[in-house]
């Protein structure tokens, strides 16, 4: 008896389990074809560095090459921030802000230590590269490229 | 037309019947494992929610065709310490039975190679020809995975036939015929799934561990065995026996149509469309069953196919019996 209940027990929970899969059959599939799709990265993300543009004129950056991410950073990733005092501008301006992202660790000091908010985590996570210096940014020609993008 | 009636003249009228039904009957093979493959890879997509074949041709529909180009530009590879003439034999002989089984099966009420009187029997005696070419692929391989592989294959076959002819002979009982079309024609009005549910169950499952598919894909358990008794073999020869398995899946599930699902019969639509519906409809149930059951154990296959369904049938073919001589 307790045989032919084992054989109708199974039977019911084959059928669950076909039910489970066919449920599945016809929802709408989860994957993303990456390299036609992508998801929404989340505002939060911790991609590298970039520079942000200036409120009132923003063909500059706001960076004015004072040197306090490159002295706080804890890897010495930013190797070498800078810059000159352009004609009619008060403030100096970047020309050179160069970032090894091989050894940063996206800690996220230099942001938080920036005296006028002029960098911001961006981003970008595509990062792929056949040699070492494919990984050292300039931030300042990133951010040309930005902005001659736009 | 005149030509052919001339050609029909002379090398008589079931000569070119005969070659006529040969060239379908390939046709039909090459072009349902081209669909089988393709509906594979998307029905296990979906079930585990993903697109599955997208890239080669709208909704991957070259993709079957990429396969197979791929696998005839592939090198035939013999593996050194192998039975020459037995691993070459193999995948040659795993095709004639599924040939032959193509031969009765009655696709309309017109178009049907040839109506024998004993067309069931032709197909369950060739059907079990299959094993041998399994077992002959094993031993020629030299392969310890093959062998076991084939070994198994051996006793699983045999377990399932029985019961496999079991659950047909009810059908035979109420149509009186042993051929498949008297069958069809038997089913005029009221399906044999509806007198013998319990003998369409049985065929099922045991048709679907005669195919070796999962959950009884204990001949090729590619976590035990590699690849079992298709190990070794590489190119077209591993292509012959894939071409085997899934025109063996189709003859299966055109078997299970033709003697409970009412074959071509069906309102509005043509026989041969109902036949089509009703094959794929059963192939796609295995293909689900794929991809919901894991593997069973080796011990509980043979104990299902020994002491429950072959008793279970022969209960059901002698109550069918009893009932029909009242």
């Amino acid at each position: 008896m307790t045989s032919v209940m084992d054989i109708i027990n199974g039977a019911a929970s084959l059928i669950v389990g076909m039910g489970v899969t066919i449920k599945a059959f016809f929802s709408p599939v989860v994957t993303v074809q990456y390299p036609r799709q992508t998801i929404n990265i989340t505002p939060r993300f911790r991609g590298h560095t970039k520079l942000v543009a200036d409120d009132e004129k923003p063909e500059r950056t706001k960076c004015i090459v004072c040197g306090m991410c490159e002295r706080n950073c804890p890897s010495k990733s930013i190797k070498r921030v800078s810059g000159e005092k352009m004609e009619g501008e008060k403030k100096k301006t970047a020309t050179e802000y160069i970032l090894n992202f091989t050894t940063c660790s996206q800690c996220g000091i230099c942001v938080e230590t920036c005296p006028v908010d002029a960098l911001a985590f961006s981003a970008d996570y595509n990062l792929a590269g056949f040699k070492r210096e494919d990984f050292y940014f300039d931030l300042v020609k990133e951010f040309e490229k930005r902005k001659t993008n736009r | 037309m005149n030509e052919l009636n001339n050609i029909m003249s002379i090398i008589g009228k079931e000569t070119v019947r005969a070659i006529i039904g040969l060239i379908g009957v390939l046709v039909l093979v090459v072009i349902n494992a081209l669909i089988l493959t393709w509906a594979e890879r998307k029905v296990a997509g979906h079930m585990q929610r993903r697109i599955a074949a997208k890239e080669v041709g709208p909704f991957g529909l070259i993709q079957p065709i990429a396969d197979s180009l791929k696998l005839l530009g592939k090198e035939l590879i013999t593996p050194a310490n192998v039975e020459r003439s037995l691993f070459y034999l193999a995948p040659t002989l795993i095709f004639i039975p599924v040939l032959v089984s193509f031969v009765v099966i009655p696709f309309d009420s017109y178009l049907q190679v040839k109506d024998m009187n004993v067309g069931i029997l032709v197909i369950l005696a060739f059907s079990s020809l299959s094993v041998l070419s399994i077992l002959i692929a094993g031993w020629g391989s030299n392969n310890k995975y093959s062998l076991i592989g084939a070994i198994r294959s051996v006793a699983q076959n045999i377990a399932y036939e029985i019961p496999l002819l079991l659950s047909l002979l009810p059908v035979i009982i109420i149509a009186h015929s042993l051929s498949l079309k008297d069958i069809v024609e038997a089913q005029n009005g009221l399906w044999f799934v509806v007198y013998q549910p319990f003998a369409f169950l049985i065929f099922f499952i045991a048709s679907v561990a005669e195919t070796n598919r999962t959950p009884f894909d204990l001949p090729e358990a590619e976590s035990e065995l590699v690849a079992g008794f298709h190990t070794e073999y590489t190119g077209m020869r591993f292509a012959l026996f894939f071409l085997a398995e899934y025109t063996n899946i189709f003859i299966v599930s055109a078997i299970a149509a033709t003697f409970f699902l009412g074959g071509y019969q069906g309102p509005i639509l043509p026989g041969i469309v109902w036949f089509f519906i009703k094959t794929y409809f059963l192939v796609f149930v295995i293909l689900w069953m794929r991809w919901t059951f894991p593997r069973v154990r080796f011990d509980q296959l043979l104990n299902f196919s020994w002491k429950v369904l072959i008793p279970t049938s022969l209960v059901n073919l002698i109550i069918t019996a009893g009932i029909l001589k009242l």
